[in-house]
């Protein structure tokens, strides 16, 4: 079996996925991603993309919250358990969300609708950035 | 409490989503940039045309 060749990153450039990103636990970038948006870019250098990451993911839950939208706590139906799954996307945001009691419970203005989907949706992005970064890491993704 | 209108909402959603899509679904960053730009319009649009069809549908 031959190896690839690696082309070496321009300098400046923060890409050494190549060479350093073959060593340690190859699940990090997967795991820091999902608990902070953009983490998992950022172990890997990605400055750039980590930060319009955060900054998309962490705005679009700020804005779902400063809306009144819910943050989901349990499993009453199949809509709820799905919302729930949407929320835990968020890794820490979600959790210290349900810490601090951020959230409306009763949905009642539009508005409040809106920012539950936001709060979703900021979950499923993350969780899509998250698999970026670990297709980053393993050399899936240049 | 933020309050946006229904359309500003369209915006925000379509601009932060569109973001992530293209950093995630491209390779470089030229390509990203074209994907987010095309992704953009297309929620925007979409909504666009799908109000006007709701619109119509309901006169």
């Amino acid at each position: 079996m031959g190896t690839v060749p690696q082309k070496s990153p321009a300098p400046g450039k923060g890409a050494p996925v190549g060479q350093s990103a073959q060593q340690g636990f190859v699940y990090l970038p997967l795991i820091a991603g999902w608990l902070v948006p953009g983490a998992g870019h950022f172990l890997l250098r990605k400055w750039g993309r980590g930060a319009l990451l955060a900054v998309s993911i962490i705005a679009m839950f700020g804005l779902g919250l400063a809306m009144q939208g819910k943050l989901y706590t349990g499993t009453q139906d199949i809509l709820a358990m799905l919302g729930l799954a949407g929320d835990l996307g968020n890794g820490l945001m979600f959790i210290i969300g349900r810490m601090l009691g951020l959230g409306a419970n009763p949905v009642i203005v539009t508005t409040a609708d809106y920012g539950t989907k936001f709060i979703e949706v900021a979950g499923l992005l993350n969780v899509i950035a998250a698999v970026d970064a670990h297709n980053l890491r393993t050399g899936r993704k240049s | 409490m933020f309050t946006p209108s229904h359309f500003a909402a369209v915006l925000l959603f379509a601009l932060f989503t569109s973001t992530v899509f293209g950093i995630t679904q491209r390779d470089n960053p030229r390509s990203m940039v074209r994907y987010a730009i095309y992704c953009f319009v297309l929620f925007v649009g979409s909504a666009i045309v799908l109000s006007w069809v709701m619109y119509l549908i309901a006169r």
